[in-house]
């Protein structure tokens, strides 16, 4: 059984593996950097649907279906899917787990879903609760700014630090048995809000929930940053990540080379246009599914610290003025580490 | 030749007050909408548009601010002629053509396009 350690530190010692992912991305994705990381791209963020709701809840069940296929498994033996999404009442995923056979938790955590559900999925393991846990997430850029923004059909200008949210959903199959990447520990955030209410600036308002969350994973466990090859996190864009880096160096944790934003890393801020960087449930996800994990399975990764940031605003809470509270959950995760 | 110059010039002011403002102040673009129609209406009702509009001619009526002083014009020309009840019909009045064809063709382009993402 698991423990606690320190504050906010849980160790997994059951080890669940991570046997298979699989993300799928839109076609400005496909264009990015880690192109050669997604397991699929599509030409048309549409996906064959009438509106970028559905595109997206498509998105998210072939993520699903095909991780478990890749799995070599079928939906009965999954005994929890756990997902979320960003659209009003989770409806991405509620739709695309109407069309799968598997008993269906909803996690609302906005952009921090793929590390809290990889948390409450390992956790579920380590309980003895599941033998295979999927967790998933996705994202729809024009969903996203539909909802939160403005209708596409304004053609409105953005922001220089407006943040570009991700077409895409990451999905991963945790199962007991195999030689893959597991889980080893899981630090659940708190919720942090330093009054910014500017909501073309999300990536540095969670700033202040990463620092705390990744403080606290070292605090717990007694690492450092150079314990991990690599610490990503979700959605902080260029700016919010070089605050994070600032702040934690007061904390005196030095994350130079062992630091990156899956945000700032998706996109090619020149060339595609998208200012400070990547956002959305979907960014963390499918560099976590595609990136991180097959550089896991290389060896290049042995180590790494994933801390998926979200901004837990509505559009309701802006429109009354509200400032906006950010979390960040962060999952620790081995593959050939030699003790 | 000297009116279409003119009419890019004016509306050109007009439209880089916009950008500035966008670029420089947390305005969202709705109430930098209001902000020009309102200021349209200001304008106008003190005459200093009427001055925009004689050398920007369409450049100065067609952008929001041109709306604005189509608003105020209407309302001084009804409450003239039927008192101070056309203060608050006299705009509506007056902008009526603007206002219709706004809907009937913003109604008829969403049915012919559909929204895509950005580029």
């Amino acid at each position: 059984m698991g423990r606690r350690i320190g504050v906010q530190t849980v160790e997994i010692e059951s080890k669940p593996r991570i046997i298979s992912t699989y993300n799928i991305v839109g076609p400005k994705e496909g264009q990015g950097p880690l192109s050669d990381y997604f397991d699929r791209i599509l030409e048309d963020d549409l996906n064959g649907t009438e509106s970028f709701e559905k595109a997206e809840t498509s998105l998210l069940y072939t993520a699903v279906s095909e991780s478990i296929k890749k799995a070599k498994l079928k939906e009965a033996d999954i005994n929890y899917l756990l997902a979320g999404d960003l659209l009003n009442q989770l409806f991405s995923s509620s739709f695309a787990a109407r069309d799968l056979n598997i008993p269906f938790i909803g996690l609302y955590g906005a952009c921090s879903t793929m590390a809290e559900s990889l948390s409450v999925g390992s956790m579920l393991m380590e309980g003895g609760f599941a033998n295979y846990v999927v967790a998933a997430t996705s994202s729809h850029f024009s969903s996203a700014e539909r909802q939160y923004r403005l209708p596409l059909e304004m053609g409105s200008q953005r922001a220089l630090t407006a943040q570009w949210t991700v077409t895409g959903s990451g999905a991963m199959v945790l199962g007991r048995k195999g030689d893959f990447p597991y889980v080893t520990h899981c630090t659940i955030g708190k919720v942090k809000d330093y009054a910014i209410t500017d909501v073309n600036n999300m990536g540095v308002a969670m700033v202040p929930a990463a620092v705390d969350t990744i403080k606290q994973h070292f605090v717990d466990t007694g690492r450092k940053p150079s314990d991990y090859d690599i610490i990503a996190t979700g959605d902080l864009g260029k700016l919010g990540r070089q605050f994070t880096e600032e702040l934690l160096l007061e904390y005196k944790y030095d994350m130079k080379g062992h630091y990156m934003d899956c945000g700032e890393e998706i996109f090619d801020a020149q060339k595609q246009g998208t200012n400070a960087g990547g956002s959305g449930c979907g960014c963390s996800a499918v560099v976590a599914t595609g990136y991180l994990y097959r550089n896991m399975l290389m060896g290049k990764f042995k180590r790494i610290l994933l801390v998926s940031t979200g901004a837990l605003l509505s559009p309701t809470s802006s429109l009354q003025g509200e400032s906006i509270p950010g979390i960040a959950h962060a999952v620790s995760i081995e593959f050939g580490v030699i003790k | 030749m000297n009116n279409y110059i003119m009419a890019f010039v004016v509306g050109g002011i007009i439209c880089v007050i916009g950008q500035i403002l966008m670029d420089t102040t947390k305005l969202t673009p709705a109430r930098i909408l209001v902000v020009f129609v309102t200021g349209g209406v200001i304008l106008g009702a003190l005459n200093i548009y009427d001055v925009v509009i004689e050398y920007g001619k369409a450049g100065g009526s067609i952008p929001l601010p041109g709306f604005g002083y189509s608003l105020a014009k209407s309302v001084m020309k009804e409450v003239d002629k039927v008192g101070f009840v056309g203060a608050f019909t006299g705009g509506i009045k007056g902008t009526a053509g603007g206002i219709t064809a706004a809907i009937f063709f913003g109604y008829i382009m969403a049915l012919i396009f559909n929204p895509k993402t950005k580029g």
